[in-house]
């Protein structure tokens, strides 16, 4: 395509004028399927931004779900919400880490965010641990899926990609959790063994 | 029931959990008949938002069939096929009442930042997702709809969320007649908001990935221009020059917080997590952007800081507009769209995959094995 600078000499934005399109919009028209369908802002379903919504609500403010034990909640509302999830209550040590995390801090405080990574990593640790007291251990083989490499793995190479870089320290960053806990256990029980000892 | 389950980072399997229960009487259950996994899911599976629970099942974009209802709900009743939003919202508060659905707060105790989504860890509420047979759907009467006769599972299954959150993105780019649009990304949220660029008037359409497969998906599929980040020497510089040296109109950030390109943006984000989101995209967006351009971003990044370029964003004069898409409100139009054949959703669904090898699934998908673009996931494929 010849360009605008080279026709003038100098690109268009120096001047006042818009960059020409290369395709006109009877040309984009007959090209795209439902080109300029929604040109009109008003056919925008989030134009403007705010609207009055019909929800389908029967209620003004909800009734609230039944609580059984603790809920934490953000130290930013108000009230707890009337509706809330209840997939995995707090429990073991990471229970602790983030109860005090939103207890003490606003999700305007870094340390709230930092405090919940932090039992995020508690919490594996935990289940790792006590994986191992139940019929089916952690198995870094089988949930990893690392068995889609065998089946596609080489799919990846030979594309100049930039994730593939960090693809092979990944498992390494990931697997420093393990090798850590590996560690500290071993840790430990010479320590056991030395007072025993 | 059967039910994908979070183990720890790059860590899931499928076990044995409780049914889920009727727990607010404007609550149902839905037995799932198709889920997906999305590049929010990535996230989560990474270990990188906070809150993420051992035990949690992830899935926000699934449909099924209504299983059981609460006492109080109305509109659905045991037997509907419906699609449920990947928003949790009630309907009625201050933010549901202005069509902001995805900033509910009603639903989210954990967090006032977000809104509720479906199997999203608990700092966006703490409930189980759909990557199982069944879930619980909170405010039954608000979020789903019955899915019309003509529209196919896997169209349905799409509206959930990637075709909706693309179609938002591109109306936020407040693109007008001959606008030039830039799409960085060109997964699934990527190609369609290149796609949904065209709708709204766009005069050139440029995707950016480094995926060869799908940037092919873009050309074929999006009727886009693409640029390989890959294979210039600097992006920036590269959308300058395809602009004549203005730079784009509107760029939409369609990859969020696991961006690559830049390796220690990359590691201390995704691999680290001392920052909220890898920002190599959105830095890239408001840098290859015109001076009073809009960015639109619809990439997900994380509730702690990350190293955005705002001096760049505030001395250029953009406007940069983002939110997670409330999805219901995209309904009506969108179906109109598809019915008039503007869009095949499901045209970018690459792989089916069985409950049961959901740990494969995430592998395959996280790495971007085999061309894979938009896994499905069959709960009851045995
Ligand atoms: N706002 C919302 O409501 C909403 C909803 C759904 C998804 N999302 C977010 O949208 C993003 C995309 O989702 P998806 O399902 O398409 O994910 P995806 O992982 O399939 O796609 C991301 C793409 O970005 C590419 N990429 C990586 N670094 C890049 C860079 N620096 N420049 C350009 N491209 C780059 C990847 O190669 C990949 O193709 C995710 O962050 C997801 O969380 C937001
Ligand atoms: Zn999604
Ligand atoms: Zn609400």
């Amino acid at each position: 395509m010849d360009t605008p600078m080279e026709r003038t000499g100098h690109p268009p934005v120096y001047t006042h004028r818009k960059p020409p399109l290369p395709e006109t919009p009877e040309q984009l028209r007959a090209r795209i399927p439902g080109w300029g369908a929604d040109l009109d802002p008003a056919d925008r379903p989030s134009y403007p931004r705010e609207i009055a919504a019909e929800t389908g609500a029967h209620w003004d403010l909800p009734e609230p779900q039944p609580e059984h034990g603790e809920r934490e909640r953000s130290m930013e509302h108000g009230m707890l919400t009337p509706v809330f999830g209840t997939a995995q209550p707090l429990q073991g040590l990471s229970g602790v880490v983030r109860r005090y995390a939103y207890r003490r801090h606003s999700e305007g405080k870094a340390a709230h965010w930092l405090l919940l990574l932090a039992a995020d990593r508690v919490d594996v640790a935990e289940h790792v641990l006590r994986s191992f007291a139940t019929l089916r251990p952690d198995n870094p083989i089988t949930e990893t899926g690392i068995r889609a490499e065998v089946k596609h793995g080489s799919s990846r190479f030979g594309k100049g990609r930039s994730d593939i870089r960090h693809q092979a320290i990944d498992p390494v960053v990931n697997g420093a959790p393990w090798v850590a806990g590996a560690l500290a256990a071993a840790w430990a029980v010479r320590r056991v063994a030395r007072r025993a000892g | 029931m059967r039910a994908m389950v979070y183990r720890g980072p790059y860590r899931v399997r499928v076990e044995e959990k409780p049914d889920p229960r009727i727990e607010h009487p404007n609550d149902a259950i839905v037995r799932v008949t198709r889920a997906a996994i999305c590049g929010s899911d990535l996230h989560l599976y990474h270990g990188m938002m906070p809150d993420t629970r051992v035990g949690h099942t992830f899935g926000h974009e699934f449909i099924g069939i209504v299983e059981e209802v609460g006492s109080s709900v109305q509109n659905l009743q045991v037997g509907d096929k419906v699609m449920v939003p990947f928003n949790i919202f009630c309907g009625s508060c201050f933010y549901c009442a202005r069509g902001l659905y995805s900033n509910c707060h009603n639903v989210n105790a954990n967090a006032t930042a977000v809104g509720a989504i479906y199997g999203y860890s608990h700092t966006t509420g703490g409930y189980d997702g759909g990557q199982a047979e069944l879930v619980r759907v909170p405010f039954a009467d608000v979020g789903p709809s019955i899915i019309p006769d003509w529209l196919d599972d896997e169209d349905a299954l799409l509206m959930t969320d990637a075709l909706a959150t693309a179609y938002f993105g591109a109306q936020l780019a407040e693109i007008s007649e001959g606008d030039t649009v830039a799409v960085l990304g060109a997964g699934p949220i990527g190609l369609y908001a290149a796609r949904s660029a065209w709708l709204m008037g766009a005069g050139r359409v440029v995707v950016i990935d480094q995926l060869p497969e799908r940037l092919e998906k873009a050309r074929t599929f999006a009727h886009a221009e693409t640029i390989n980040f890959n294979q210039v020497d600097d992006v920036v510089l590269e959308m300058k020059k395809q602009t004549d040296h203005l730079g784009f109109d509107a760029v939409i950030d369609a990859v969020g917080a696991e961006a690559d390109g830049n390796m220690t943006q990359h590691l201390t984000s995704a691999r680290f997590k001392l920052q909220g989101g890898s920002p190599i995209a959105l830095n890239w967006a408001i840098d290859g952007a015109r001076k009073g351009g809009v960015i639109s971003v619809m990439g997900a990044y994380g509730p702690i800081f990350s190293s955005v370029k705002f001096g760049d964003a505030l001395n250029k004069g953009l406007t940069l507009r983002m939110n997670q898409c409330p999805v219901k409100r995209q309904w009506p139009r969108l179906l109109e769209h598809i019915r008039s054949g503007y869009f095949k959703p499901s045209d970018i669904v690459t792989h089916r995959i069985p409950l049961e090898d959901i740990a494969e699934a995430y592998h395959l998908f996280s790495a971007k094995l085999d061309g894979c673009i938009k896994p499905v996931i069959i709960p009851d494929a045995s």
